[in-house]
């Protein structure tokens, strides 16, 4: 018999913790909107579970009225693995950033993506560390002048989207935290999403890394600046939807809509294609590109729960579920009277 | 002439070869056969890293220890007193261990002049007449002889040349009267598929039993008599399947799910190899990316209300020390198991050693006290996983269960355990009877153990936050408020500290006072026993005190060790327990401190012993 979904509002999910960021800092956008939409996921408070590392994001579980881990710097994925593997049922949530999710903890974010285990990842990228007060991330651009790289970063920055699709991600989107009914799709389309949801919110560091998606995030520009995918959809943007993304051979280039190119001419987003997904995932850090927003890649695969849980019940109907006692007992064994 | 029988008490034999001539199989069913017989045993592999080193070279040599007799035998014996070299690489490595007088048993086939000169020998050892004033030269063609055997059956050569540790097997069988059947039963099981590996190795056995048999070379059988063990079923037990059992029926007693997170590590593999073969029985286990990831899914398994187990060796515990930290930190219930070997960094993988301890008790960062347990023998680390998951459930805490590389694929003779008969394991789940005002406390305490309520995930109304920041007592936020972290830090130390009531009272073996005490933890414990039965048939006070718990040390510990003038304590490190014990009891102990990758043998601590106590 299915469960009775109690009915929550945004207050249910709110923690009586005062919320500690730095005023401005676009945490704030990412913990409402997901208090707004989890009202409406359909499932019952108790089963939501936030697993976070270390890092400003990180502090985002104590501010949920769910249950919560806030653990150690880059481990959230493999705690996250034991509570899903403990208990499937429950609804798991990971809340890293670019250094946690990235740099310290870069292992287990792969690993966790190839096995696939039904637990949502949301990855804040404001390419700076902030609690540790500024230093470059691993998603810095190259030349990033920090207080650990005065004459400018040497390192060339990951590629959030590019390292999970590299990592047999069956789930793979991007928002910005000043998107906020985009965000809101977006988290409930990672919860419906069946495997490793990966995404990736451009979120602003007002204090280290002020603007650093300002030409994302900038009313007059924006429209110019981020490419809205959707599925089945050709990928225009534009102040007048008057640009596309074509492809020319195997390389994407940028069009006009007009006299040479009609939109029929324009890629059509198909969120279950890994090449077009590699693609879009790419256009980050390249000026001539728009940043795609939205799911870039969606497919459906056995979860590895799933595989697991099918292995004990095989094992229990060819050996029903004994006791350890009979391994015990097993073996060669004499009596001694 | 018939063969005559001679009655002996015990026997110490060691098979050694090349890492591809299957001694540690051979030792094994030596051993079950010897089990099945009745004889106390105790046994010890040795085994090299490399998994193939260079055929015939000294570095690829492995070796296998058994120790059988009548009587009651605590360690797997400090020299053999028969060698089976399989080749000169294992003379060359094992001849010095060899008791004067003893017995060298050689495949002459492989004492070839390449082998010869890859093990260092100038001349040939068999022929050249330097071992015959020390010891029983018995140099015998088994390659030949097994290929004779096998002759007209149709497997290539190289195959056939294989079966000779079955030669060596059945000559030895024949030397101390034990019957070939279990080995053939057992043969037939594991070369099911290939019935021609069969036949062929059962026939080498026979060879070698009719060898001794009916040649006139040996001229003597050995006959050992069953040792006088208390009343029961037995069987033989490895530490690493033993403990593997151990946490299995940890998890049947307690009715918790088993989630065994881990990675691959000698020696420690073993236990993830044996729980991931009993999935009838629910265990779940996870190969981790890496020794962090394994402890932290298990530490997110045991949130979620599972039993939650890693195990590892040294090295995988430095790794997993800020993990270990946050499972003080959270209080949640994990074992965290050492199967500790030669370091420190990569040190001596397969071999043995007790230099972790120190690392159990204060390798992580802050004040961050862990109980720590050490298992004492092969089948003991059946019990101590039972009790390391039971304190660490019962109290909310990580639980360090210290075994080594000799415990944990060394094997004794095991009365077989009624899993009813373990001390109960009752765990309760917090729900929400556990609310005070509609508020749940997550950091609120039992008044005995000082645990806090285990509240999983999935439970109605106990929403709550952890984390590694300090919490605030009782409601579990985060707080940063000087007296609260001073009262937490004092918390924590005192539920560890609270263990001891669950620590029996010590029993001395021996004197209960007098000259000496031999004090050890761990491993080296049949070592001082064995000791300490001589020291005290020569007539000395000695007594000897076995530690299980080392955090925290039992409560009479103090009162027992002032009742003797002088304390040794002998360790495979360079002094660890020592300093524990001189830190707390301020007595003046003294170390017996061995780092060979060997256990200590009961003759060492005879001779420190007597240097003390003259």
């Amino acid at each position: 018999m299915p469960e009775t979904v109690k009915t929550y509002t945004k207050k249910d999910f709110t923690s009586d913790q005062s919320v500690r960021w730095c005023p401005g800092c676009g945490d704030y956008a990412i913990l409402a909107q997901t208090q707004k939409v989890f009202p409406d996921l359909g499932v019952n408070k108790e089963k939501f579970v936030f697993i976070s590392g270390i890092g400003c994001s990180s502090r985002f579980p104590y501010y949920m009225n769910t249950y919560g881990f806030h653990t150690i710097h880059g481990r959230a994925p493999a705690i996250a693995s034991g509570v899903k593997l403990a208990n499937p049922d429950l609804s798991v949530w990971v809340v890293t950033g670019d250094g946690d999710g990235l740099s310290i903890g870069g292992n287990h974010t792969i690993h966790l993506l190839r096995r696939n285990l039904n637990i949502n990842v949301m990855l804040f990228n404001n390419r700076i560390y902030g609690l540790t007060k500024g230093q470059y991330s691993p998603t810095s651009e190259v030349g990033k002048i920090t207080k650990s790289t005065p004459m400018g970063s040497l390192d060339r920055p990951f590629n959030p989207l590019t390292v999970a699709l590299g990592s047999g991600a069956t789930f793979v989107s991007r928002t910005i935290d000043k998107e906020t009914k985009h965000m809101q799709s977006m988290i409930k389309r990672s919860h419906d999403h069946k495997g490793t949801s990966f995404m990736e919110i451009y979120q602003n560091c007002n204090i280290f890394n002020d603007g650093a998606f300002l030409a994302q995030t900038d009313r007059d520009q924006k429209a110019e600046t981020v490419l809205i995918l959707e599925n089945g959809q050709p990928m225009l943007f534009g102040n007048e939807k008057n640009k596309g993304v074509r492809l020319d051979g195997n390389k994407p280039v940028i069009v006009d809509i007009g006299d040479k190119w009609s939109v029929d001419d324009v890629l059509v987003h198909d969120e279950s294609d890994y090449v077009i997904a590699s693609l879009l995932s790419n256009m980050s850090y390249q000026t001539d590109f728009p940043d795609p927003i939205g799911v870039l890649y969606a497919v459906e695969s056995e979860t590895y729960e799933e595989t697991m849980v099918a292995q004990i019940n095989e094992a229990i109907k060819k050996k029903p579920k004994g006791s350890i006692q009979e391994i015990i007992n097993s073996g060669d064994t004499w009596v001694v009277k | 002439m018939g063969k005559k029988t001679e009655q002996v008490e015990e026997v110490v034999i060691r098979f050694a070869g090349d890492s591809g001539d299957g001694m540690q199989l051979t030792g094994g069913r030596f051993t079950e056969t010897t089990a099945i017989l009745g004889n106390d045993l105790s046994t010890l592999p040795d085994f090299p890293a490399e998994i193939r080193a260079p055929a015939g070279s000294l570095a690829g040599v492995s070796a296998f220890q058994i120790k059988f007799s009548s009587k009651d035998i605590h360690t797997p014996g400090d020299k053999p007193d028969v060698l089976v070299a399989m080749n000169p690489a294992a003379l060359k490595v094992h001849q010095q261990d060899i008791n004067p007088g003893g017995t060298i048993i050689c495949n002459s086939n492989a004492f070839t002049p390449k082998n010869l000169k890859f093990a260092g020998y100038e001349t040939n050892p068999l022929e050249d007449k330097t071992l015959d004033d020390y010891y029983t030269l018995y140099s015998i063609e088994m390659s030949k002889m097994v290929s004779l055997a096998n002759e007209d059956l149709e497997i290539s050569s190289k195959i056939i040349d294989r079966t000779k540790n079955f030669f060596a097997l059945g000559l030895l069988f024949w030397i101390y009267d034990r019957p070939l059947e279990s080995t053939k039963k057992w043969l037939g099981v594991k070369f099911a598929k290939k019935p021609e590996i069969v036949e062929a190795n059962i026939r080498a056995l026979d060879a070698g039993y009719n060898y001794g048999e009916t040649t006139e070379i040996f001229t003597t059988r050995y006959k050992v008599d069953k040792a006088d063990l208390p009343a029961g079923t037995y069987r033989n037990v490895v530490g690493n399947y033993a403990l593997s059992m151990g946490l299995a029926a940890a998890a049947e007693r307690s009715k918790l799910g088993l989630f065994y997170g881990g990675y691959p590590i000698t020696p420690a593999s073993d236990i993830l190899h044996t729980l991931s073969a009993w999935k009838h029985l629910g265990i779940k286990t996870f190969q981790a990316e890496d020794e962090i990831a394994g402890i932290t899914s298990v530490l997110g398994a045991a949130f979620t209300g599972d039993l939650g187990i890693t195990a590892t060796s040294g090295p995988g515990i430095a790794l997993k020390g800020e993990a270990m930290g946050l499972a003080v930190m959270a209080e949640l219930p994990i074992v965290i198991i050492n199967v500790q070997r030669g370091g420190p960094s990569t040190g001596l993988p397969t071999k043995t050693e007790q230099s972790d301890l120190m690392q159990a008790m204060y390798g992580r960062n802050g004040e961050a006290p862990v109980p720590v347990l050490a298992s004492a023998t092969p089948g003991d680390c059946f019990f101590a996983a039972y009790e390391a998951c039971r304190i660490a459930v019962k109290y909310m805490t990580p639980v360090v269960l210290l075994t080594d590389g000799y415990l944990a694929n060394g094997s004794e003779p095991w009365q077989v355990p009624k899993v009813a008969d373990l001390p109960d394991f009752d765990v309760t789940f917090a729900d929400e009877s556990n609310l005070a005002d509609g508020q749940f406390l997550s950091y609120s305490r039992d008044k005995k153990t000082l645990a806090r309520p285990w509240a999983i995930p999935g439970t109605p109304g106990l929403e709550h936050r952890i984390g590694g920041i300090e919490t605030e007592d009782l409601t579990g936020n985060v707080s940063y408020d000087p007296d609260n972290h001073h009262y937490m830090v004092e918390t924590r130390a005192k539920k560890v500290a609270t263990i001891v009531n669950e620590i029996e009272p010590t029993k001395i073996f021996g004197s209960k006072s007098g000259d000496l005490l031999i004090l050890s933890w761990g491993g080296t414990k049949g070592a001082c026993r064995s000791a300490t039965e001589a020291l005290k048939a020569e007539g000395k006070k000695v007594g000897h005190l076995h530690l299980r718990w080392i955090n925290p040390f039992p409560k009479d510990l103090g009162e027992k060790l002032i009742k003797f003038k002088n304390i040794l304590i002998p360790e495979i490190n360079h002094g660890q327990l020592i300093k524990l014990i001189r830190a707390e009891f301020l007595v003046d102990a003294q170390g017996l401190n061995q780092v060979r990758g060997k256990p200590i043998t009961s003759a060492d601590i005879q001779e420190a012993s007597n240097k003390l106590i003259g």
